[in-house]
């Protein structure tokens, strides 16, 4: 939806952040000595750029590494190897990330009035005077719809679709490098969901926010994302422009994914009800292709790792790629 | 469509949940039915009673929290709503099944899946354990679980959602039912276990001619799995029909607002269409229309509540606005 971000113009938007080769892994169980028995592989080498201005998407299946994504986003938990580069600091820095959760019931504080809360990064960074954080709160809270009256009102007393107003509130009061938008609407209604899209892409018009939207509904990633990443166990499959990535996509894990999402008008079609619908484990990695177990189209030249090809506009980990 | 007599027949129901001051209405005139081999979808948003629907239908909601102020629930010919809980223990699971959303809650976490599938179909069937156990496995195996042994002697942490979620499609037909109502299956599951698993849930259904309730506010999924659909709002049906005209000339003006108010509606970017307001309070509802207020068509006659208007054979809507105005 940003006019900045269309085709032909991609290169020219400086990238805020990049991610090189990033790898994380957890460990799982120690030994009597404390040394750890096995990792979990959470992101098995994320290669992302996320240009100011943009809405990335980022589609994938529950164990693909979303989350991970996004807590390192965050800064929650570092990078195991590889790194990450904000544009304007340095390398280990970290800059100003929010996030916005799927469940606006459990991530207000209940205790709370809404000023502090849509405040509380601004809190949380450093001393800030009572009457500011209050302005700031109210001028926040007029650009997401919540008048100003309710200010001093708690949690309980709003609907789910104000909830989650006041959390991109929050969100937006410290004037973020970027947004991370955790399965946004997921919990919403139908009718709740269309008025938090549009207020979302509203505000990126008006701002020029940069998004990183998580979620398993593509058709709302459809909507919001100028670029798609899907994962797949810790990896990047596809990578690309929006339209293309959602309508031909070229992957064979990406088309699997999209054939399975429920269309409105269109039959569900029965072929292979017994296909593994599950993601292989990630302590003991697979070798080669992540998706050769359960794609279709395996072959040889399957067995060896793959890496992202194709152009700027599309770029699939598939050496098959049609 | 089917002429013999409806395994589920709810006609007019209201029913209030008693609170300090002002009761919360619930339902207000639910009328919904199902035939035998049928598969219905009932689509609402959050308190439009889908779920109050399917809990009432099998008297799973704590007795005494609740009232009935009007109308009368069938199952199977039986008056639901005056059959003792000793009688119910009989029906619940063998004439009527349910599968609720989140598998993990509805499996016992302390005991293997074999003593649970056991337990369920020893106690509706006069079977020894060792029949019992051959007949687990091979419910299991029609829901394509690649050893049924494995699984039988798994606690429920030990398999994936997707897993646990057919063990329980497998349970829901341990004891051949005539209705299953499913309570949002799949809201839990990732989009391309969803799929699998409502295939074997047909798959299963059609072959043994098992009629399904299924609850849930996604309409794509209802377009792609029911015959027919029954639309809520506020505790009332305001749109029924088959599946396929609803989706492709809806005529309530709350079920054309929230089909357009999915993202797939608009070009990508676009700003998407909402229904203005929200869902009033089911403690004070609106007179009249309880959409009135949101509603872009309202009028003078919608001060007066509108029954469901049957449009033609198999097609109701509850709204006083003409056919062909809306369409237009």
């Amino acid at each position: 939806m940003n006019s900045a971000v269309q085709e032909g113009a991609t290169q020219m938007v400086p990238s805020i952040l990049e991610l090189n080769d990033v790898r994380v892994r957890f460990p799982v169980s120690n030994d009597w000595l404390g040394r750890p028995r096995g990792y979990a592989h959470a992101l098995n080498g994320i290669d992302l750029q996320v240009r100011a201005g943009e809405t990335l998407g980022i589609v994938g299946e529950s164990g693909c590494g979303k989350s991970t994504l996004a807590q390192l986003l965050m800064g929650l938990i570092p990078p195991s190897s590889g790194d990450l580069n904000w544009a304007g600091h340095g390398a280990s820095e970290s800059s100003n990330v929010q996030i916005v959760f799927q469940d606006p019931q459990s991530s207000l504080d209940p205790r709370l009035p809404i000023w502090r809360i849509i405040t509380e990064p601004l809190y949380a960074r450093g001393k800030v005077n009572q009457a500011h954080m209050r302005e700031v709160a109210a001028r926040v809270a007029a650009q997401v719809g919540i008048r100003p009256e309710y200010l001093d009102r708690f949690p309980h007393q709003f609907s789910g679709g104000q909830r989650q107003r006041i959390a991109i509130a929050r969100a937006l009061s410290s004037d973020p490098d970027i947004i991370v938008l955790d399965e946004p609407t997921s919990a919403l209604d139908i009718s709740v969901q269309a008025q938090i899209l549009n207020l979302l892409a509203e505000l990126q018009r008006a701002r020029n926010l940069t998004y990183i939207l998580i979620s398993h509904n593509v058709s709302v990633v459809r909507h919001m994302a100028d670029r798609v990443a899907v994962m797949y166990l810790g990896q990047i499959v596809e990578l690309g422009n929006a339209a293309q990535v959602l309508d031909q996509p070229r992957h064979p894990y990406t088309r699997l994914l999209l054939d399975a999402v429920p269309r409105l008008g269109v039959a569900m079609h029965g072929e292979q009800v017994a296909a593994p619908t599950e993601l292989p484990g990630n302590r003991q990695l697979p070798t080669g292709c992540f998706f050769r177990e359960r794609c279709s189209l395996s072959t040889a030249g399957c067995e060896k790792p793959q890496v992202l090809q194709g152009s700027e506009q599309q770029r699939a980990r598939c050496h098959l790629q049609s | 469509m089917n002429t013999s007599s409806p395994v589920l027949a709810i006609d007019n129901l209201s029913l209030e949940f008693p609170a300090y001051k002002n009761n919360v209405k619930a339902l207000n005139g639910v009328s919904l039915h199902v035939n035998p081999g049928e598969i219905v979808g009932v689509v609402g948003e959050s308190g439009s009673g889908k779920s109050v629907t399917a809990m009432l239908s099998m008297r799973l909601l704590p007795e005494r929290s609740y009232r009935i102020t009007a109308g009368s629930l069938n199952m199977l010919g039986r008056d639901m709503l005056a059959t003792p809980e000793k009688e119910l223990l009989k029906i619940r699971g063998r004439d009527a099944a349910m599968i609720f959303q989140e598998p993990m809650t509805a499996l016992n976490p302390t005991r293997r899946i074999g003593r649970q599938m056991l337990d369920v179909i020893m106690h509706h069937q006069k079977i020894s354990a060792a029949q019992a156990r051959l007949k687990a496995i091979a419910l299991l195996r029609d829901m394509h679980i690649a050893s049924p042994e494995h699984v039988l002697e798994s606690y429920p942490f030990e398999l994936s959602g997707g897993m646990r979620q057919r063990v329980m499609i497998a349970l829901a037909f341990s004891c051949e039912p005539q209705l299953l109502i499913a309570d949002e299956p799949t809201t839990a599951l990732d989009v391309t276990v969803q799929r699998q698993v409502l295939l074997l849930l047909r798959e299963k259904a059609r072959q043994r001619g098992t009629a399904i309730l299924l609850i849930t506010h996604d309409m794509a999924l209802v377009s792609q799995f029911c015959d027919r659909v029954y639309v809520m709002y506020t505790g009332a049906v305001v749109e029924e029909g088959r599946t396929v005209d609803v989706m492709h000339s809806p005529q309530h003006p709350y079920t054309r607002g929230l089909l357009s108010g999915l993202p797939e509606m608009v070009e990508p970017g676009q700003p998407l269409l909402t229904i203005p307001g929200q869902v009033p309070n089911l403690a004070s509802l609106p007179e009249g229309c309880t959409f009135q207020e949101r509603c872009a068509y309202a009028m003078s006659t919608c001060a007066k509540r509108p029954p469901l208007i049957a449009i033609n054979e198999d097609r109701k809507s509850a709204c006083w606005l003409p056919v062909q105005e809306l369409s237009s």
